[in-house]
């Protein structure tokens, strides 16, 4: 049994308001072995993302982390001060965003973007820098990266953008990349390349991944495990094949049922009724109670844990009875 | 099936109350303090007829022999006028009022003017584009790069001109034309830049396909959604209006002498600032220092209140 | 089957060139981009026509060339035999818009945030005096709430009281008020999470069975298209490179983009396969190839293909308009 690159421990995150303090990830578990890809997927408002910045360090006030533990490779990274975190990030803890457009510096050139990544982390000399980062640009399928490495983001194409962005978080060799909807806002063709291109530079440099997206043919392509979130909750988590084919948990079932097949014709997609709660109206007991088709009268009461069911481990009192859902 | 939906909307007082920005002011004490200072200024001022112990501007009431004299509790000074009294015989504090209240008047309806000039026109040239936008952009740069003031003294020299023998309000409608006129060019064109992001929005295009005529879309749809930035402008207007107006009586272009505003009163008292009357001019600066602050204040919490990304 | 809505050779180009005074003191030429370059289709009535492609290819534009918010710079369009756009009258116009609405992609954006839900879905109904007064406005517009799913109440609220899917089926009763017989529908569910793009989609193709409703539905997203729709025409770079049937184009591609584009669609049901991916990216519609806009990219490109354009040809109940398919090379 390999030790954990990351290990997530009952994590909450909260936000203060003025009509009260909203808990948006509420007892979040899970853990990430090195060099695995782990796909966080849950809809809008799930608290995906926000799980990344909570492990990146860059939860944006008044968020805050009320309490459990980040350990990356066995230390407490969450009540780190700024200095030590900043030097975290980048060296241990590369990120990729949504946005390509926005994660460049439009005022400084590629080159020196990373040069400058690659400078604060490694003991290299400005030379070498340069070298390692052509090499880079290389490896992510820039063409003519000798040229290219001096141009401005502007320069580049939205998919070229991205892969300058891959990159730039692998420059400093992390041990685990962050990537917040790296697809999302490319075309389905350049979808494919920049997949690709991130499932193998990660294992080239033995690199884990946390993929946090709202798209399951991605995760079903890219991931080894995947962790489905619900209203601040682990609802599902398991290796990506049970959890997709042989869900447990009613909101995975839901979830994988409402999305459109491209092998088979079905009149009417599967529905989930109603819509993700509010932060400030979660349901007592199970936040999935009010939109289960299958709820019992324990789930309006008790909160259930994560329990083994088979090869994945859902948050569901079902599991527990042993009947599944259909 | 009928998915829950949120509970009923409440009624307006209620939404009011509970709104984000009344929560704002009610949490910045800078806010409250300047609202407080603001309102008082504009209560005097409405009712300066009936708040001031006497009438500085009809000349009958006037008596020479009480010129000069200085604030009550120094020595030499009357009860009767509390702030002392300028070179006419005016009681200062009653000058203060109803000089606060023409100015206020000036300011506020400037203002409203430029509003209405500037936010018309940056509707059009965002929403008609093309010739029309060019046209009056262009009139923009040109208004920009003449100094108010300047602008101010000649329209106001010409207004003169054209009307030697003017009423006392048609003169104040000059003043407030010349005021109005070197501020609407910022409405312009924080409007223009907002309608131009508001006219691709798809509730326009919407609008556009059911057929709504262009001219409705403009004031009905597009006009509510750009009126936020305009509502901080007006309120940082009102005072550079309003200092505008005190420098233009100052220089003794502004208001009629016969009912002096504070600007005029600073001037007044500017010539007996060396012989120790002191009062006539700072009493009057302090007051147009404290309007023009409180209202500063108050444009820049609701600035900050109304920006979405700082609540 | 009578087409309800006929295009012929639909074409819109936009002027992108620099000011007037930047052109004169930078000498630089006009630059124009050909959005839509002749596009041909026809929809039956009471059937979904899709429209897939990537971001530049054009579709949207088309979208709206349909509902008159752009004027055609080419070609015409026909709705139950009657042209579109040329040569009409400000009250024919009025009466086509009735009978023709567009749903919008962003939720948040295509609802006025000002207004009540009562007037956004009255606006039209008001615009064409179908209703009586104030209170056949509300009723109707009850009505029309009741059948997208939402309550009467919801009448009195703002569209920030409501989350993506509940604005996007405002939207659809928006458009739904003048009992319309077609509905542009441009990325109707791309901006919503996937099991309430469930909801939409089902609402969707049971208001088309209850109401003989006819579709356009721009996607961008296969698996969506496959759901709902009974024909697909896939687009590229201004032009429409094939139409078929839904099961023809899924289970028998011809063209090679089209093969292309089923290639690279991540499916939940290919766990662990990968996609091959292309080469390339879309090209710069300001500059877009000589001949076939495709040829840059493909495997199976020629001389000819670089020098002539395809035409849309029917090859066995589908149009493809290749080079290589219409020599038998594929």
């Amino acid at each position: 049994m390999v030790a954990p690159l990351l290990e997530v421990k009952h994590l909450r995150v909260e936000f203060p308001t003025r009509r009260g303090t909203l808990l948006a990830l509420d007892d979040i578990n899970f853990e990430i072995a090195p060099g695995e890809i782990l796909g966080v997927v849950g809809e809008s408002g799930a608290g995906k993302s926000l799980t990344g910045a909570a492990i990146i360090g860059l939860l944006e006030p008044p968020g805050r982390i009320a309490s459990g533990e980040i350990l990356l490779n066995g230390r407490r990274i969450d009540n780190l001060p700024y200095e030590e975190m900043r030097k975290i990030r980048g060296r241990q803890i590369g990120a990729i965003f949504q946005d390509p457009l926005t994660s460049l510096n439009p005022l400084y050139t590629i080159g020196r973007q990373l040069t400058e990544t690659i400078l604060t982390h490694l003991p290299v000399s400005a030379e070498e820098a340069r070298q390692r980062a052509i090499r880079l640009l290389q490896e992510t399928g820039i063409p003519a990266a000798e040229q290219r490495i001096d141009q401005y983001p502007h320069q580049f194409s939205g998919g070229m953008r991205q892969r300058v962005v891959i990159a730039l978080a692998l420059a400093a060799e992390p041990k685990l990349i962050v990537a917040d909807e790296p697809t999302t806002a490319l075309d389905v063709s350049i979808q494919a390349q920049i997949i690709s291109l991130l499932k193998r530079l990660c294992k080239d440099h033995g690199a884990a991944v946390m993929l946090v997206t709202h798209d399951m043919g991605v995760i079903a392509e890219t991931c080894d495990r995947v962790a489905v979130l619900y209203a601040g909750r682990v609802a599902e988590i398991g290796p990506v094949g049970d959890v997709i084919h042989r869900p447990s948990h009613p909101y995975t079932s839901g979830l994988m049922g409402s999305i459109p097949a491209m092998d088979e014709d079905r009149e009417r997609l599967l529905q989930i009724d109603g819509s993700m709660p509010r932060l400030n109206n979660i349901p007592r007991g199970c936040a999935f109670n009010p939109r289960c088709p299958q709820v019992m009268a324990r789930c309006r009461e008790e909160r259930p844990e994560l329990q083994d069911a088979g090869a994945t481990r859902a948050a569901c009192w079902l599991v527990n009875d042993g009947a599944r859902p259909s | 099936m009928s998915t829950p939906s949120p509970t009923a909307a409440p009624n307006w007082l209620a939404r009011w109350r509970d709104s984000d920005i009344w929560h704002s002011f009610i949490t910045s004490p800078m806010a409250m303090l300047a609202g407080f200072i603001a309102f008082l200024c504009i209560f005097v001022s409405l009712f300066a007829p009936w708040v001031s112990p006497h009438n500085p501007f009809d000349l009958a009431t006037l008596n020479l022999s009480d010129a000069r004299l200085p604030p009550a509790w120094m020595e030499g000074g009357d009860k009767r006028f509390l702030l002392g009294t300028d070179d006419q015989g005016r009681d200062l504090l009653s000058a203060l009022f109803y000089g606060a209240r023409l100015s206020l008047a000036v300011g506020l309806a400037s203002v409203l003017l430029s509003v209405l000039v500037g936010v018309g026109l940056g509707l059009l040239s965002g929403f008609a584009g093309g010739k029309v936008d060019a046209f009056i952009m262009r009139v923009c740069d040109v208004m920009l790069s003449f100094p108010s003031i300047l602008v101010a003294l000649l329209i106001n020299g010409v207004g003169r001109a054209m009307f030697p023998n003017a009423q006392d309000t048609l003169a104040l409608g000059v003043l407030v034309l010349a005021i109005a006129l070197t501020g609407w060019v910022q409405y312009a064109r924080t409007v223009r830049g907002s309608t131009l992001v508001e006219r691709n929005k798809e509730y326009v295009q919407a609008a556009r396909v059911i057929g709504v005529a262009p001219l409705r879309i403009m004031f009905k749809h597009v006009l509510p959604n750009v009126l936020g930035p305009v509502l901080v402008l007006a309120t940082i207007q009102v005072a550079a209006a309003i200092l505008t107006e005190a420098t233009l009586s100052f220089l003794g272009v502004g208001v009629p002498p016969t009912s002096p505003s504070l600007g005029t009163l600073i001037r007044i008292g500017n010539d007996f600032l060396f012989s120790g009357e002191w009062w006539i001019t700072i009493f009057p600066g302090v007051m147009l220092v404290l309007i023009a602050l409180s209202v500063n204040l108050l444009g820049d919490w609701l600035r900050d209140a109304l920006n979405p990304r700082l609540r | 089957m009578t087409a309800l809505v006929e295009v012929r050779d639909l074409a819109k180009t936009f002027d992108v060139s620099a000011p007037w005074l930047n052109r004169v003191i930078e000498r630089k030429p006009k630059l124009f981009v050909h959005a839509v370059d002749g596009v041909s289709f026809s929809i039956d009535k009471g059937t979904t026509l899709a429209l897939v492609g990537e971001s530049g290819c054009g579709k949207s534009t088309v979208a709206r060339l349909l509902v008159g918010l752009y004027a055609p710079t080419r070609g015409d369009v026909q709705f139950d035999g009657q042209a579109t756009h040329a040569g009409r009258n400000a009250a024919e116009l009025r009466t086509l818009r009735r009978r023709m609405q567009m749903i919008f992609q962003d939720p948040y954006a295509s609802l006025n945030p000002r207004w009540k839900v009562l007037d956004i879905i009255g606006e039209p109904l008001r615009e064409h005096g179908l209703v009586p007064g104030a209170e056949a406005l509300r009723a109707r517009v009850s009505e029309l709430l009741l059948q997208v799913g939402l309550a009467a109440a919801d009448c009195d609220k703002f569209p920030h009281q409501f989350s993506g899917g509940q604005r996007q089926r405002i939207s659809i009763a928006r458009a739904l008020a003048t009992q319309p017989e077609f509905l542009v529908c441009d990325e109707p569910t791309s901006a919503l999470d996937v099991s309430v793009q469930a909801q939409v989609l089902n609402i969707m193709k049971d208001l088309q069975r209850t109401q003989g409703l006819t579709y356009l539905f721009i996607s961008h997203n296969l698996a969506v298209v496959r759901h709902v729709a009974d024909r697909v025409g896939v687009m590229y770079l201004g032009r429409l490179v094939e139409v078929a049937p839904k099961a023809e184009l899924f289970s028998h591609p011809r063209h090679p983009y089209t093969r292309m584009l089923l290639d690279a669609i991540p499916d939940i049901h290919m766990t662990g396969r990968s996609r091959t991916p292309v080469q390339g990216e879309v090209p710069n519609p300001l500059n877009p190839p000589s001949g076939c806009a495709f040829h840059p990219r493909c495997p199976h490109a020629n001389a000819r293909c670089s020098s002539e354009r395809p035409v849309l040809t029917r090859i066995q109940g589908t149009e493809v308009a290749c080079h290589a398919v219409q020599e038998g090379r594929i």
